[in-house]
């Protein structure tokens, strides 16, 4: 069986520009859903069920548990996985279901901006909350 | 759309070929049946959480501005509508987590994509378990205040 030559390839290899940021988001979902088992099921408990609930949450309750490093670092780490994760899984929605170039784009930059506002509040919060307010 | 693993396509795939020619006994999670089902749910509930903790983090800042500030915004979510709110929220988040769990072995445990028609069991057993208990201590003031005896 013979065939005519194939002509050499004109298009440049797709390889190279492609870039592995899909499957890290991927991967990303997954290993901060773990996480956030953990924190967002801990603090739902503790904050809603343990005695009293949320019957018992005022500026004092809040004052008490920010003076421990503890609860600052978990609190902290649990705005930043949970707006990330939210935040990567809000851009596939958009992706899925936005099909104007457009429309995509603007929602996205809306997402990423107030996004970065919200985790830049809440760290900015944790880090320079002041109990002699109270 | 996010990478999920071929199965994904294999279900939309098998959904449209006749049923003679379907030769898919298994790997078919999504388009109709409870795979679908599933699946909306985690994205309905992943949505609104991302927007509650939105409003969340609003609130918890009220705590730089005052104690009272802080202290009125969460009276409101001692209020009976805003508790039962919350108890939607608390549900919201365990079938979020309990399913994201159930995503994540079918990723990537070796048995998972077999088993994952129980594992939707299984979340639907543990939540219930950890829903009744929990919507009766989340409540016990709201219930309290409508229909107990001391004021
Ligand atoms: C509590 C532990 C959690 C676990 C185990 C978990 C797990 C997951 C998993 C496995 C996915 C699928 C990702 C994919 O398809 O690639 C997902 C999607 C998502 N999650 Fe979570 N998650 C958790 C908490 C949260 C929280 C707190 C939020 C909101 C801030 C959230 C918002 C979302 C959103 C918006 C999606 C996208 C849904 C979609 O694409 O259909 N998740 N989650």
């Amino acid at each position: 069986m013979s065939s005519a030559p194939l002509a050499a390839p004109r298009s440049g290899s797709r390889t190279k520009q492609r870039s592995n940021f899909e499957l890290y988001g991927w991967l990303f979902m997954r290993i901060s859903g773990i996480v956030l088992v953990v924190l967002v099921l801990g603090h739902l408990f503790i904050m809603n069920i343990l005695d009293g609930g949320v019957q018992r949450i005022n500026f004092a309750f809040v004052a008490g548990r920010w003076a421990s490093p503890f609860w600052q670092i978990w609190d902290l780490s649990m705005l930043w996985l949970a707006m990330l994760h939210g935040g990567n899984g809000m851009r596939t929605i958009i992706n899925d279901y936005a099909e104007r170039n457009q429309t995509r784009f603007w929602l996205k930059m809306l997402l990423y901006v107030s996004t970065a506002f919200i985790i830049a509040l809440g760290t900015l919060v944790i880090f320079t909350f002041d109990p002699s307010l109270g | 759309m996010s990478v999920r693993g071929s199965s994904e396509w294999d279900g939309i795939v098998a959904s449209k070929t006749p049923v003679s020619l379907r030769a898919l006994p298994i790997g078919t999670l999504y388009r109709g049946g409870e795979g679908m089902w599933t699946w909306v749910l985690q994205r309905i509930t992943g949505v609104s959480v991302f927007f509650f903790l939105f409003v969340h983090v609003l609130d918890t800042a009220l705590v730089r501005v005052s104690p009272e500030a802080y202290d009125l915004i969460i009276a409101t979510y001692k209020t009976p509508i805003v508790n039962v709110l919350e108890v939607g929220l608390v549900g919201a988040v365990l079938y979020h987590a309990l399913n994201g769990i159930r995503i994540i072995l079918i990723d990537f445990w070796k048995r998972g994509p077999r088993v994952q028609r129980q594992m939707t069991w299984v979340v639907a057993g543990v939540w219930l378990v950890v829903m009744i208990p929990g919507t009766y201590y989340m409540m016990i003031h709201t219930i309290d205040a409508l229909f107990g005896s001391t004021p």
